[in-house]
């Protein structure tokens, strides 16, 4: 359902079919476990059975003797890497904790944390090879929690790690607290006393994996002239290639990054794991080396996201959100990087609160390190200001969305971090839910409750580079470096036939290597339709300058007479002087050559998103069991250039954010082993555990772009870890105030058992 | 995984020869757990015999005193696509819907089911409060054991070396009885029992509770039967307040671990609940109601 008016486009808006599509319904299509290069021999990796431990000895001798066994690697064949950030997009990493949590130092700080890898002549011999590789370990306590890692007598995983305040200074004792964020504005202690209703809570989630079907994989070849080609499923090759470089101390144009089609990511492919190992693998064996974690291994050692603790208390005075004061602590894993700064940028980002005082603690703790997942550190804070706002709203007497409404914020209204929005959607969401038949519906039955949520999420820019050939049959090569991992070959592709007027048939895009076009940063941050959008269609204007110059010399007009209109050129003061697109491109040859056209930029503009959800649950009072009746997703998306797609990316955050609310959880005995590493017993929601996701696409296009696009991708798991919980506290008048919502705690709590 | 030979016997005769090779076997009635086993090298063996080319595992038939006989490794699709057992044993089909997937359902048999011995299977406890009868059979005759006899521990049976089971043995319902099986999974599919409950339900003329047999799964280390719920509710009126005397006797009989699957308080509350429940359905049974 569209519900603003925009624009009138002859490609963007229709749903024509995904260039990729044959081929992956038909089985074709290459992901990183079907790459075969000649030659081929197998790696895997030793991983530490244990979360905290010294790592006394490794033994690699008796591996090493093994028939098929042609390589073992620890940590002492990785270069010394130094101690030093680097920004990836959406994420930034330590170069130094990269490397160890490649391949573990002096210490395994987490169950699964790899400690040496093997390559052997078939998969099974490595198998046993990594059983004879013996390592000697010094166990330590774990901490698991984040707040027992937040207290002074908590085991240390690093000792000389010390709490990094704002202004860069270090605390003066060690602390598993790597840093503090804050956030201040107006005077909250003033607004809590002159307000009517003030409410304070406390809410946990646990740490969760986005779950992508496709496991972490690389093929690596280190080849005789000393250069390094990876084949690997990566959110962006260019990222791997920076970060392969940097650890092995390798110039950058010495790797070549061939990316392969990507079973999901959602910001967990976006750190390396294997890619450094397969190359040192291969270099030690001369021989082309593929490591494919298994699902366990994906648990136990990709990147998940953070168990979060969330002290939240706002205040409210004539129905406004005048106040709101959090501490927020998130588990980074074993090594920083939490999105916490992200959690208390987004948090109170639907509202406008004049008062506020956010604080954000990294905390590291004997997990696996997290890396992005979809809207990284928004949906646990929201979790936690939407479930507060909404026992506090009652108490006001208000509809929750009303409230919203009179809250929401606007253009101009500024963010935590003092910049202001520009135009944005928030309020239209509100407005557009309270329209919606669900809203609308009655709410029956017992046991049953209805939830709504609100919920905001960047845009990120970042770089981009394209190149456009026009092809003399005027057909058109788009040549892309962004990763497709949502479908980004179409919404590019329609938007490159939207500026030259040709048809999205006419054009064939193509997600290439590192080799083959400028850097482009992660599909990530909900930035590629939006930022790689923007590169193709300066692409297109540059291909529109050119065909005008061809124009010129074919019609023999001026160039400052013709225009560019449609897909033909043709004469401003007599249009029946004009010659087509497809006309010009056959003639290219004898008017100057190739017509190609290009743009490498860094995006600006960015187009910030807002969602309000509404979801009706049914809880059983015998077996604490939660079951969706319906679920209804409200979107500013800008401008949906595809909006089946932009249902699908809505969909599939939904999906994740219910799987998060009810049942998924890293699930860890005392000793810090993951005891829950497998599909089966992780429990993300199957198809049967979900009702058709009804979504309202509302469109207000962002100025910043052409085509007036927003980022769509991350915002639908924002608000559904709150709605499904407002939903449960109005089914059973119980509020849940720590994820997930599982049918054991809800039978505990109810219970009290 | 290690190598191991594929073998397929023809016969109960030469699946016995086999058995006693000398050689450390492993039955495929299925495949479902014993593949995942052995590739995730939980198990090991030098055979792998395959028990799908045998007939007499392959079939099943209602006898002529009603009693339903099932060999072995008779895929359970076969068994709950049969409208004759779906009539007369509703809380086989219960069970038999609910081990995996619908293609996994076209090969997974009852007898691998109970043989895999898990506590959470959901074969063991339709079939105990069902009264069922295991017919085991070696080289040197065949025995019988009922079903509640057969499990020894997690993943341990009473099978013993060179014993494979033959056929399950589940006698007819008498009138005025009705037998349900169900469990509790958090998700609607792809998911391992928390705990279940099946009972059996026997009611006179007058609607008073004659006999029961109450069995759970996933509260212990093996399948329990409950003679406590079946007891507090033999001799009185077949009503809510009757079952939830065997709900909490079901609920104290219990014994589960906590683990990632669910906590000692959640499963001993399910056992009740699940109990419950069973009893329910198991009237609507006689009733018609389903």
């Amino acid at each position: 359902m569209t519900t603003v008016d925009r624009p009138s486009y002859k490609v963007i808006g229709t749903r024509p079919i995904r260039p990729d599509g044959v081929e992956k319904v038909t089985g074709q299509a290459q992901y990183g476990a079907d790459i075969r290069p000649p030659g081929l021999v197998y790696g895997r990796i030793v991983r530490s059975p244990h979360a905290h431990a010294r790592i006394l000895s490794i033994d690699t001798s008796e591996a090493e003797a093994m028939p098929g066994v042609l390589a073992v690697v620890t940590s002492r064949d990785l270069p010394t890497a130094a101690d030093k950030v680097e920004e990836l997009g959406e994420t930034a990493v330590n170069l130094r904790e990269l490397s160890e949590n490649i391949l573990a130092h002096d210490k395994a700080l987490y169950h699964g944390h790899a400690v040496a890898a093997v390559a052997a002549t078939s998969s099974q011999i490595a198998a046993e090879a990594v059983t004879r590789v013996k390592v000697t370990y010094e166990v330590l306590p774990p901490v698991l929690d984040v707040r027992d890692a937040m207290r002074p007598d908590a085991p240390l995983l690093n000792e000389n790690r010390h709490t990094k305040a704002m202004d860069g200074s270090l605390s003066e004792k060690p602390s598993n607290i790597a840093s503090v964020v804050q956030f201040k504005g107006g005077d909250v202690e003033a607004a809590f006393a002159a307000a009517d209703h003030v409410l304070e809570r406390e809410y946990s989630t646990s740490m969760v994996h986005q779950g992508y079907i496709e496991p972490h994989n690389s093929t690596a070849n280190w080849n005789s002239d000393g250069t390094l080609t990876i084949w690997t499923s990566t959110q962006g090759s260019f990222v791997v290639r920076a970060q392969v470089a940097q650890v092995l101390k390798l110039p950058v144009s010495r790797v070549r990054v061939i990316p392969m089609e990507i079973g999901g990511g959602f910001g967990g492919k976006i750190p390396i794991y294997l890619d450094p190992v397969a190359a040192l693998l291969s270099k030690k064996s001369g021989r082309p080396v593929q490591i494919t974690m298994n699902r366990t291994e994906v648990f136990q050692a990709s990147g998940p996201t953070s168990g979060t603790h969330i002290k939240v208390k706002a205040g409210i005075k004539d129905g406004k959100l005048t106040a709101v004061q959090a501490t927020l602590s998130y588990e980074a894993g074993a090594y920083p990087g939490s999105p916490v700064g992200a959690g208390c940028m987004c948090m109170i980002s639907p509202y406008n609160v004049e008062n506020f005082d956010l604080t954000g603690y990294d905390v590291v703790v004997n997990k696996p390190k997290t890396s992005a997942y979809r809207a990284p550190g928004a949906p646990a804070a929201s979790f936690a200001i939407e479930s507060l706002l909404d026992e506090l709203v009652k108490r006001t007497g208000s509809d929750p969305l009303e409230f919203r409404l009179s809250n929401s914020s606007r253009e101009n209204t500024t963010m935590v971090t003092g910049v202001p929005f520009p135009r944005i959607g928030a309020e239209e969401t509100v407005r557009a839910a309270l329209d919606s038949p669900h809203y609308k519906s009655p709410m029956e039955g017992p046991n049953r409750g209805r939830g709504v949520a609100s919920g905001f999420w960047f845009n990120a820019g970042l770089q981009s580079s394209v190149a456009v050939s026009v092809n003399p049959d005027g057909t058109v090569n788009l040549i892309q470096g962004s990763i497709d991992i949502g479908g980004t070959r179409a919404s590019l592709s329609m938007q490159l036939a939207e500026t030259l007027g040709i048809g999205y048939d006419d054009i064939r895009a193509t997600v290439v290597d590192t080799d083959s076009v400028g850097h482009n940063d992660v599909t990530g941050g909900s930035r590629t339709t939006f930022a790689s959008g923007l590169a193709v269609h300066e692409a297109g204007l540059d291909i529109q300058r050119q065909m005008v110059q061809r124009a010129s010399a074919l019609l023999n007009v001026p160039e400052d007479n013709l225009e560019y209109v449609g897909a033909e050129v043709r004469s401003k003061s007599d249009p029946s002087k004009r010659i087509s697109f497809t006309e010009i491109a056959s003639k290219s040859g004898q008017t100057g050559g190739p017509i190609v056209g290009k743009a490498s930029l860094s995006a600006r503009g960015v187009g910030a998103a807002f969602g309000t959800h509404i979801a009706d649950v049914e809880v059983d009072p015998g077996t604490g069991k939660v079951t969706v009746l319906r679920y209804t997703a409200v979107q500013d998306v800008g401008t949906a250039i595809h909006p089946a797609y932009v249902e699908g990316q809505i969909h599939g955050g939904v999906a994740q954010g219910v799987g998060w609310a009810i049942n998924e959880e890293y699930y860890y005995d005392e000793q810090g082993h993951l005891l829950n590493s497998s599909f089966l017993d992780y429990r993300m929601p199957t198809t049967l555990d979900l009702p058709m996701i009804e979504t309202v696409l509302v469109e207000v296009p962002n100025p910043g772009h052409p085509y007036g696009v927003r980022g769509v991708g991350e915002v639908p798991i924002v608000p559904p870890l709150a709605a499904i919980a407002n939903a449960v506290a109005d089914a059973t008048g119980h509020r849940f105030t720590v994820l997930p919502l599982s049918p054991r705690r809800i039978v505990e709590e109810l219970y009290g058992l | 995984m290690e190598n191991f030979d594929y073998v397929a016997p023809r016969s109960l005769a030469e699946a016995y020869a086999t058995l006693g090779n000398g050689r450390s076997s492993l039955m495929l009635a299925g495949g479902t757990d014993v593949i995942v086993q052995l590739r995730e090298g939980r198990k090991r063996c030098d055979q792998l015999i395959d028990l799908k080319h045998i007939p007499d595992l392959m079939t099943f038939q209602v006898n002529s005193d009603g009693s339903l006989e099932i060999g072995a490794a008779a895929p359970l699709a076969t068994l709950y696509e049969n409208a004759e057992i779906a009539r007369r044993f509703p809380a086989i089909v219960d069970a038999a819907t609910i081990i995996g997937g619908t293609q996994i359902q076209s090969r997974a048999s009852l007898g691998g089911n109970l043989c895999n011995a898990s506590p959470a299977a959901d074969s063991s406890p339709a079939l105990m409060a069902l009264g069922a009868r295991l017919v085991i059979g070696s080289s040197s005759g065949t025995r019988e054991i009922a079903v509640e006899d057969f499990f020894v521990g997690p993943g341990r049976s009473a099978l013993q070396p060179g014993e494979l089971l033959v056929k399950i043995v589940v006698p007819a319902l008498r009138e005025n009885a009705g037998a349900f099986y169900h469990r509790f999974i958090p998700r609607n599919e792809m998911d391992i029992a928390v705990a279940s409950a099946g009972v059996l339900l026997e009611l006179d003329g007058s609607g008073q509770i004659t006999r029961a047999r109450v069995a759970l799964g996933a509260v212990g280390p093996t399948p329990i039967m409950v003679p406590a719920a079946a007891q507090a509710v033999t001799g009185k009126a077949a009503n809510a307040d009757t079952f939830a005397l065997a709900g909490a006797a079901a609920a104290e009989a219990a014994t589960p671990i906590t683990d990632m699957r669910g906590s000692i308080a959640q499963r001993k509350h399910l056992a009740s609940v699940l109990t419950v429940r069973a009893f329910e359905g198991a009237l609507a049974r006689i009733k018609g109601d389903s």
